[in-house]
């Protein structure tokens, strides 16, 4: 029986570590390949770096003005996303959760709509609206977008902080300062926001990262940002667009990793914090 | 009057959480005004606009204009390209998918192995839209990594101007369903128990009647569940497609593009709206089927 069991057992063994071998060489050539694409002359198979070279040279004739117009668009529009996002849902989740639980279906439905509904579709919705906004009420920057970029982050920036809200005694919190004679004003800034303090980090991150890879609204729109500006450059200089392409990459990766971390740490130091309260209760 | 100054306080003390109680309400629901009010600009108006629009003309009048263009049997065609590409990119992401997870339930749970390559999988998953075509031409393009390295050594390659049809669009599409699929039915396989195993052994069972009778029917739900969503993802998906074809319209989204960015004739607004329509009819009936499997699914996982 025992040997039985080990045979099976080094079988899968032996098994996990050939699909995981497959799989990571499957999923890393295309990587590999990109970084090779960057510092290879297509023609001659001349090995430079001068792709990567041109990204940090001060002047290259205007080259790769519209990469960087589309990447200060596309930074310029991260940071709105974040403080628009998070400045409309933090205030009404906590009012929700205290005030109003009636709402809180409603308002779950609405954050996770965005989920089911593709942005292919949700651009056509928004082209009518753009063209006011553009025309009638503001102009036709590309940075406006964050506006809808707010909605495609809705769902992600609604379930962090829906998770920093529900690890907190969000009721006591609030009554404890209220009866200390605290405003509403501080209990969300004083108290509020740096109880959840990873939460919403961690929203700023998926944030970004959706952002600065966001390339359907833009294009269907005619704006320039990171995306839509990589396509372009793209077909005049494939080099350039493939070093850009592996530093998003990266930045992405890092974003993400940093994410994980915080999310991780987070939730070490509630373990910590609330320990000796259960106790003391 | 001596009595005053103590009652006061605690009068107003009282006074005041029951007057914020009478009005909390209505200042309360003030509050939420924002949400409500940007989300309905920003979310549910275009939604709005493209149920309503599909059905109206640029002057506001009913037309089934829109709706007929959409019926065009070329429009058909395209979106059949859309069904057929997210319904084999789902299958084969799904089944490879499933294995690589299994492979990786096999393993300790806090295993280094599984830790990174989960981690590497949620990264993978992210990488979609240009960036990934782009590195789909840098290896199987016409001077790709793979391309060069194939005709070098055995003389001929992978057919180049593949990656600009429907097939090379299904071959890119499969590289991020495949990491979508570890991530979303892995859990469903550490769900499931060893003392079930054990229990289908003592009772005389082999692995096959293991997997056929036990583990397989708890986890088809998530297995068809985890299809939907990979549908659902492909079938929305628009970027890469775009960036690895640019001549001509071959699914739905790109149709949807053209339209838009017409500029010469502004009656393609309804057809655009048309095509939208269809798109979030396919996607309403795949996520309803995603709802019934899921409540299956959870049955097992108490």
């Amino acid at each position: 029986m025992a040997g039985v069991n080990a045979r099976a057992k080094s079988g899968a063994k032996t098994f996990r570590v050939v699909v995981i071998a497959l799989a990571s060489v499957y999923f890393l050539l295309p990587l590999v390949s990109l970084a090779d694409f960057s510092v290879r002359f297509p023609l001659t198979g001349k090995v430079d770096a001068n792709a990567w070279l041109a990204l940090i040279a001060p002047d290259d004739s205007g080259r790769l003005d519209l990469l960087r117009e589309g990447l200060f668009n596309s930074l310029v529009m991260a940071v709105m996303t974040v403080v628009l996002a998070i400045g409309i849902l933090l205030p009404t989740m906590m009012l929700v959760r205290l005030r109003l639980p009636k709402l809180s279906r409603i308002v779950e439905f609405i954050c996770l709509l965005p989920l089911t509904i593709p942005a292919v579709v949700l651009v056509v919705g928004l082209a009518p609206i753009y063209a006011v906004i553009s025309t009638k009420i503001l102009d036709a920057n590309t940075i406006w977008l964050a506006f809808a970029y707010v909605i495609l982050v809705l769902p992600f920036v609604y379930r962090s902080l829906d998770a920093g809200l529900r690890s907190i005694d969000l009721k006591t919190l609030s009554e404890t300062t209220r009866s200390f004679g605290g405003s509403w004003w501080t209990v969300l800034w004083r108290v509020i926001v740096p109880n959840v303090r990873s939460a919403i980090v961690s929203a700023c991150f998926i944030t970004i990262a959706v952002v600065l890879g966001e390339f359907t609204f833009a294009r269907m729109l005619a704006r320039t940002n990171l995306q839509t500006s990589l396509f372009q450059i793209n077909l005049s200089d494939g080099q350039v667009a493939a070093a850009v392409s592996l530093l998003c990459l990266g930045l992405t990766t890092l974003l993400l990793v940093a994410l994980d971390l915080i999310v991780g740490l987070g939730e070490r130091r509630r373990a910590r914090t609330l320990a000796p309260v259960t106790v003391e209760d | 009057m001596s009595v005053a100054p103590s009652v006061t306080p605690t009068h107003s003390r009282d006074a005041a959480p029951a007057a914020s109680r009478r009005r909390g309400p209505w200042l309360s629901v003030a509050g939420t005004v924002p949400f409500f009010a940007y989300t309905a600009i920003f979310l549910v108006l275009p939604t709005l606009l493209v149920v309503v629009g599909a059905f109206r003309s640029r002057e506001g009048v009913f037309t089934l204009n829109g709706i007929t263009q959409a019926l065009s049997e070329r429009t058909i065609g395209i979106f059949i390209n859309s069904l057929v590409v997210s319904a084999v990119t789902a299958l084969i992401g799904a089944v490879a998918g499933a294995l690589i997870a299994y492979a990786l339930a096999t393993a300790p749970s806090g295993s280094l192995m599984r830790r990174t390559f989960t981690a590497f999988m949620s990264v993978v998953a992210q990488f979609g839209g240009v960036m990934l075509a782009f590195a789909f031409i840098a290896t199987i393009g016409i001077n790709g990594m793979v391309t060069r390295l194939m005709t070098q050594t055995v003389g001929f390659s992978l057919d180049p101007a593949m990656l600009s049809t429907l097939f090379g669009v299904g071959v890119v599409y499969i590289y991020f369903q495949i990491p979508l699929m570890v991530i979303v039915f892995l859990p469903a396989l550490d769900g499931l128990k060893p003392q079930w195993r054990e229990a289908t052994a003592n009772l005389g069972g082999t692995g096959v009647t293991y997997w056929t009778r036990v583990a397989g029917p708890i986890l088809l739900p998530s297995f068809l569940g985890s299809y939907l969503l990979l549908f659902a993802n492909s079938f929305s998906a628009f970027a890469t497609a775009a960036a690895l074809i640019s001549q001509q319209t071959i699914i739905v989204p790109m149709e949807i593009e053209s339209a838009l960015r017409n500029e010469n004739d502004l009656g393609m607004d309804a057809y655009a709206q048309a095509l939208a329509l269809g798109m979030i009819i396919v996607v309403a009936l795949v996520m309803w089927g995603y709802a019934v499997l899921g409540r299956r699914a959870s049955r097992w996982q108490a």
